[in-house]
């Protein structure tokens, strides 16, 4: 955690709610997400229990399980499951824009442009906590690998016609919550911890409930209080006042409640399916109404400047995964091969760079992050000498002095990046201490081509400029090999991909 | 409930204390503290008789360290409350729940049902699937089922427990596989006796030892969960020291079985141990003597729960507590603990990393003070304080150019609203 951060959650704890550590939202938010707040069953691997779904705060859908253990009403729940969410994954699948995007020919070998479609929109899915991100990978991967009776007319338990198409979508998008900003799926507590410190740790932050309480206390209480209430407050029945945000449950709800509900089930007595369901659908709604406070909270922020820009490689995401569903590619691997890990591994670095870079740049906040960490700087130009490169042509390589209160841990050669003022970025490089927090910079590009730089990209005596030592748009390392050049110290050519066979059946998933 | 103590101790001369449960109590201590005389530091760790006092009498239920509370223990080592409550056996969730801040733990039934199934069917037809996924991941070959020993380990009692698996670990023949279900280990931790038992012990044909640890997380696509894998393989690394004081050499893996994706087939993969054993080791080794921290507290207190709230707060505020956000999910008195950090003003109870640049500051309103540069304060003197001042600084001007960029903003959105009336 860095000492700013610390700071603010110590404010907080000293005013008793939430303070402030990012002043932009950071993050995508679409105009209707479909929140999604998945329970499932304790100690069974991926069974659901239940689901609360829906892209309006007034219009829910409940699923439940009746009995989570029985194999038929556990597909029958998942071919629901898809009827409901399937249609809002691919609602944006048809509007699409034209963009040009470089490629390397495969037969000449050079640089062609050409034209693709890029959807205008993604589907966002926002569920409640960090481990209900991890339950939608796990459903994805419980899914799609599943047959359907059209696929494998011999299976005795044959999976919901759309059942494995879901399974693929939740995949990509489990898979793609990986990569640092990405904003197709993203949990609440994921959301409200990056612009809220609240009095609390970030392990107690987890739970969504105590997170929200510190946000919105109610008249009279501290932050604190309520979240104390949220964790552990429980009715007459021991009911927990705040259920856990899932996906697991509360173990006394599961012993008190569920267990007897169940049984009653399993004995045929009337009436029993509606008692699970209603039981399990007090656990989801809190939930379901923290998740649209929290969006709401989210909303009260402007959107950061370079969220659309991180929003669009969402959308490239989303239309490559509509690509190759249409075109009829088996579902993703169980393991990536060697290069295809490597280079996710590759991207997700890279965009980690680049997020941090982008938050720093879009917030005044996360740029004091920095400052303090001696990465960048505020400075006034006190002088501006023109000078010009030795060559053939000279160009322009004005010295630049300055003077900053910050505290940069720079050395002489050091390279220093400013964003201009009409946009792009200009880079310069330190060439001496000049005294204390006075610093000589040359600037080395970004004034164009001609002999005298273009207007507005030399600063001027009295500007004040942030300097910083990152990168605004770090580039990532080497390009790594085709998949059929995987050397041999990992693992060879992965030959050809044969098709996954699904996952056995085995006679204790039956009740 | 029995209570810990061996039953080979010889009787003093001291009144026998009433065993809670009469089969295996075993009678009170030795000489000087049982005659009231200042508990001795003595080498062997605190008297029975002294951690009976501190539960609250003999009458109080003896609750014994299991691996799971030592690997926690071992992850807070600098925790006195902890070590001397777990080392003397007290109820912590009792006391938790007399204090008002009961521990929010709890298994789900369904659980604890599908991972008892899991492990009968793993352990079913003497082991035979057990040993065929050891095998496996060791690379060694199949015994025959007929071969293998499955001694009886039931016994009398956790010392008689222990004594019989001794001898039953003494008693395989050489060359010849053996499992031993759930069988009981003991060991001293910071003068208090632990009883372990792990899921099951495998002895090879060339006489070495596995531990196998049998789990109910699965191994999904060939990978575990590695939070729930990192502490299954911290216990195993208690089972290890446990099994240091007999003569067969103990693997430097452990066997982790655990359900196969979405099934109950069992899969299981190797647990690299070394380095845990080590770990666990040098943190329980750190553990503050029992007797040490026992010798400081007043003669007569205890935490029995069933005294005065008031008083039983004050036997625990006597104790000095180690609290950190990690306790929470570990520690049945975690609840009670975050408060009083909290009231204390504790920065740590905002989390271990906090700390890190914060020098001497250790309390919220000091940090806060040395922040705002107020010059009254002692705490604007720590060397922490500049940083923090620049913090403070930075922080400030960051937010203040944040809400004149919000003021302009809805000043150009009113105005925008203005003009399109307007027009």
């Amino acid at each position: 955690m860095s000492l700013l951060d610390a700071l603010a959650r110590m404010e907080a704890v000293a005013c008793g709610r939430a303070r402030p550590v990012a002043t932009v939202r950071h993050r995508h938010l679409a105009e209707h997400p479909l929140v999604l707040v998945p329970l499932t069953t304790a100690g069974e691997n991926g069974a659901p229990l239940g689901v609360m779904l829906g892209t309006e705060p007034s219009a829910p859908t409940i699923l439940t399980v009746a009995q989570p253990r029985d194999r038929d009403l556990r597909f029958a729940f998942l071919g629901r499951l898809a009827e409901a969410v399937l249609p809002h994954l691919e609602s944006c699948q048809d509007e699409v824009e034209l963009v040009e995007r470089k490629e390397t020919d495969p037969e000449s070998g050079k640089r062609v442009t050409v034209e693709t479609e890029l959807c205008t929109d993604a589907p966002q899915l926002l569920v409640p906590t960090g481990p209900g991100v991890d339950f939608v990978r796990l459903l994805g991967r419980s899914t799609r690998f599943r047959r359907t009776a059209e696929e494998d007319p011999e299976s005795e338990h044959p999976a919901p016609p759309r059942l494995p198409l879901l399974g693929r979508w939740l995949s990509h998008y489990g898979e793609r919550a990986r990569v640092p900003g990405s904003s197709l799926l993203l949990s609440m507590t994921g959301l409200l911890t990056r612009h809220w410190a609240t009095g609390q740790s970030q392990l107690e932050d987890q739970h969504l409930g105590a997170l929200l309480a510190w946000l919105a206390p109610p008249e009279g209480a501290t932050g604190a209080e309520a979240a104390l209430r949220a964790e552990l407050g429980r009715d007459g029945r021991g009911r927990l006042l705040v259920p856990p945000a899932g996906p697991a449950t509360d173990p006394a709800f599961d012993n008190e409640l569920l267990a007897p509900a169940l049984t009653r089930y399993d004995r045929g007595v009337p009436g029993a399916e509606e008692e699970v369901h209603e039981l399990v659908a007090t656990q989801l709604r809190p939930t379901w109404e923290a998740m649209w406070e929290g969006a709401g909270m989210l909303r009260t922020l402007p959107e950061a400047e370079h969220v659309p820009d991180r929003w669009r490689r969402d959308r490239q995401s989303y239309t490559h995964h509509r690509d190759r569903l249409r075109a009829a590619e088996p579902p993703q691997p169980r393991k990536d091969d060697a290069v295809t890990a490597a280079r996710k591994l590759a991207m997700r670095e890279q965009r980690q760079a680049e997020l941090e870079a982008q938050e720093a740049l879009d917030d005044p906040l996360v740029m004091a992050v920095r400052r303090l960490a001696g990465e960048a700087f505020f400075a006034e130009v006190l002088e501006v000498e023109m000078a010009y490169s030795q060559g053939k042509r000279p160009s322009p390589r004005p010295l630049v002095t300055v003077h900053t209160q910050d505290a940069p841990l720079l050395t002489d050669g050091d390279k220093l990046h400013r964003r201009l003022p009409e946009g792009g970025q200009q880079r310069a490089e330190l060439v001496e201490m000049a005294g204390p927090g006075e610093l000589v910079l040359r600037l080395v590009n970004g004034m164009g081509r001609a002999k005298e730089p273009a207007p507005g990209t030399v600063p001027r005596k009295g500007d004040l400029v942030c300097w910083t030592l990152f990168e605004h748009a770090p580039r990532g390392g080497p390009g790594l090999p085709e998949p059929e050049e995987t050397p041999w110290t990992h693992g060879g050519p992965p030959g050809e991909r044969s098709a996954e066979r699904p996952d056995p059946v085995t006679s204790e998933d039956v009740l | 409930m029995t209570p810990s103590l061996p039953k080979q101790t010889p009787p003093s001369g001291a009144p026998e204390p009433s065993g809670a449960s009469g089969t295996s109590s075993g009678p009170g201590a030795s000489g000087p503290a049982a005659q009231g005389a200042p508990p001795a530091p003595a080498p062997a760790g605190a008297s029975p008789r002294r951690l009976a006092e501190l539960r609250g009498g003999p009458d109080v239920p003896h609750k014994h360290l299991d691996a799971r509370a030592l690997a926690a223990l071992a992850a807070n080592p600098g925790c006195r409350r902890r070590a001397l409550l777990d080392g003397a056996g007290v109820d912590k969730s009792a006391v938790a729940q007399a204090l008002g801040s009961p521990a929010p733990f709890g298994q789900s039934q369904f659980a604890l049902v599908r991972g008892n199934a899991f492990e009968a069917r793993v352990k079913a037809d003497g082991g035979e699937v057990l040993l065929a996924l050891l095998c496996e991941q060791v690379g060694e070959a199949r015994p025959e089922p007929a071969q293998v020993v499955v001694p009886d380990l039931t016994a009398d009692g956790p010392a008689g427990r222990v004594e019989r698996t001794r001898l039953a670990l003494a008693e395989v023949p050489e060359g010849r596989w053996a499992l031993l279900d759930h069988p009981w280990l003991s060991l001293r931790v910071a003068g208090s006796t632990a009883y372990l038992e792990p899921d099951a012990l495998a002895v090879h044909p060339d006489g070495s030892l596995s531990i196998i640890e049998i789990k109910s997380f699965p191994i999904l696509d060939g990978a575990a969960d590695t939070v729930k894998a990192g502490a299954a393989a911290r216990q195993s690394a208690v089972y290890a020291l446990a099994l240091e004081n007999q003569p067969r050499a103990v693997r430097e893996s452990a066997l982790l079985v655990c359900p196969k994706d979405f099934s109950n087939l069992p899969a299981a993969g190797l647990l690299p141990l070394r380095k845990q054993i080590a770990a666990t080791r040098r943190q329980l080794r750190r553990l503050t003597r029992l007797e040490e921290i026992a010798a400081e507290l007043p003669d007569g207190l205890h935490f029995a729960p069933t005294q005065e709230p008031e008083e039983l707060a004050a036997a625990v505020e006597s104790v000095p507590a180690t609290y950190a956000p990690e306790c929470l999910s570990t520690c049945e008195l975690a609840f009670h603990c975050r408060q009083r950090a909290r009231d204390a003003g504790s920065v740590v109870a905002l989390g271990r990393s906090v700390r890190g640049e914060l020098g001497g500051l250790a309390t919220v309103p000091d940090v806060l003070a040395a922040a705002s540069g107020d010059p009254d304060s002692a705490a604007s003197r720590d060397p922490a304080a500049a940083l923090l001042r620049r913090a403070a600084a930075l922080r400030a001007e960051a937010l203040e150019d944040a809400a004149a960029r919000g003021r302009a903003r809805e000043a150009s959105e009113t105005g925008a609203v203005r003009d399109a009336e307007v027009g």
